[in-house]
């Protein structure tokens, strides 16, 4: 459960913060170029910060107390092998999900 | 019709496809927002207010995991930093237009308007800043009604599924299938591996801070590899 006193820190921040990013240079015109450097950096944030967030959950899911399952991990998996193959995030929830919930009806 | 009224509904017309994940993927966040706790008031505002779904779901990620408000906003920002690039990209287009247009441009600066205005005015250089605003607007007018309304439903059906349904890991499978199609390249694959690595070494640490230092360090090796590789094919830089 989301502690509520953390949601209401975290959303106008956000928000603020998420619009300076798109105002950025589109508001304010900056012409000058970004360096070389940092546009390859920020080409790299979501690939870098996505499986970060996801890869102890995967290997210790919380909702398990924390013990691998074997079901949750092989959803991982599927989801992962699917969406390089197909490059489609849709198909890759899809069979992710299914995967997840067959295995789990099975395994019971 | 007006070159401003064509150009609209080109932007719109490509636009469509997109909305096939983007009333999905509205949708699931409506669910897991509800399901962790937050009400439908609570879930609107989020969507409204941040409208981008990935860090809304880094979010909903990190909060969940009772990680301190800092650590939640500095994972789901540098989901956004990705924004950066493309508000450089659009200013030099816009800048004859008046602040106000280019302020709210801002707020609808998403993956899909920005795709689509980019593709638009790549296939059509010569338009005025008027016909790539409307080619804008026509993208957004795609997505962004969709978006409200399919995270509004979502909320609605979240409310009514029980909570032991195995949605804890609605979260991962949907990060998981954002990063898959990105893996494009060696270094983005090499970013990803590192990213996950040190995560799961990192784990133990407190407040999901292993999390950061693992992004840091991949984006760092993700970026310097492909710097390496460019160098050593004789790309000039």
């Amino acid at each position: 459960m989301i502690d509520k006193a953390t949601f209401w820190t975290v959303l106008p921040v956000l928000a603020i913060g998420t619009y300076a990013i798109r105002f950025s240079f589109l508001g304010t015109l900056g012409t000058r170029p970004l360096p070389g450097w940092l546009t390859r950096c920020l080409r790299f944030t979501a690939v870098a910060v996505l499986p970060a967030l996801v890869a102890p959950g995967v290997l210790w899911p919380p909702a398990t107390g924390g013990e691998t399952d074997p079901a949750r991990l092989a959803a991982a998996l599927v989801t992962l092998a699917v969406g390089v193959m197909t490059r489609s995030t849709m198909a890759a929830i899809l069979a992710g999900g299914v995967t997840l919930y067959a295995l789990l009806a099975v395994m019971g | 019709m007006t070159p401003t009224g064509k150009a609209f509904l080109r932007g719109l017309i490509a636009a469509l496809p997109m909305t096939v994940v983007v009333g999905p993927f509205a949708l699931l966040f409506g669910v897991v927002a509800t399901e962790a706790g937050l009400n439908l008031f609570e879930t609107m505002l989020f969507s409204i207010s941040v409208f981008a779904g990935a860090s809304q779901f880094a979010a909903l990620q990190t909060m969940q995991e009772n990680a301190p408000a800092l650590v939640v906003l500095a994972t789901s920002l540098a989901v956004n930093l990705r924004m950066v690039m493309y508000s450089v990209t659009l200013a030099p287009h816009f800048g004859s237009l008046p602040l106000r247009s280019r302020a709210l441009m801002a707020y609808f600066l998403v993956d899909q308007s920005f795709a689509t205005t980019v593709a638009e005015i790549d296939r059509a250089p010569a338009m005025t800043a008027i016909e790539k605003r409307a080619v804008f607007f026509g993208a957004v007018v795609a997505v962004a009604p969709l978006w409200f309304i399919a995270c509004l439903v979502g909320g609605m059906i979240g409310q009514t599924i029980p909570p032991d349904y195995a949605l804890d890991f609605a979260l991962p499978i949907t990060f998981l299938a954002m990063v898959a199609p990105m893996l494009r390249s060696v270094p983005h694959v090499v970013a990803a591996g590192v990213s996950i690595l040190l995560a799961i070494a990192l784990a133990g640490l407190p407040w999901g801070t292993g999390m950061l230092i693992a992004a840091s360090v991949a984006m760092a090796v993700g970026a310097g590899l492909e710097r390496w590789m460019e160098r050593r094919q004789g790309v000039p830089r």
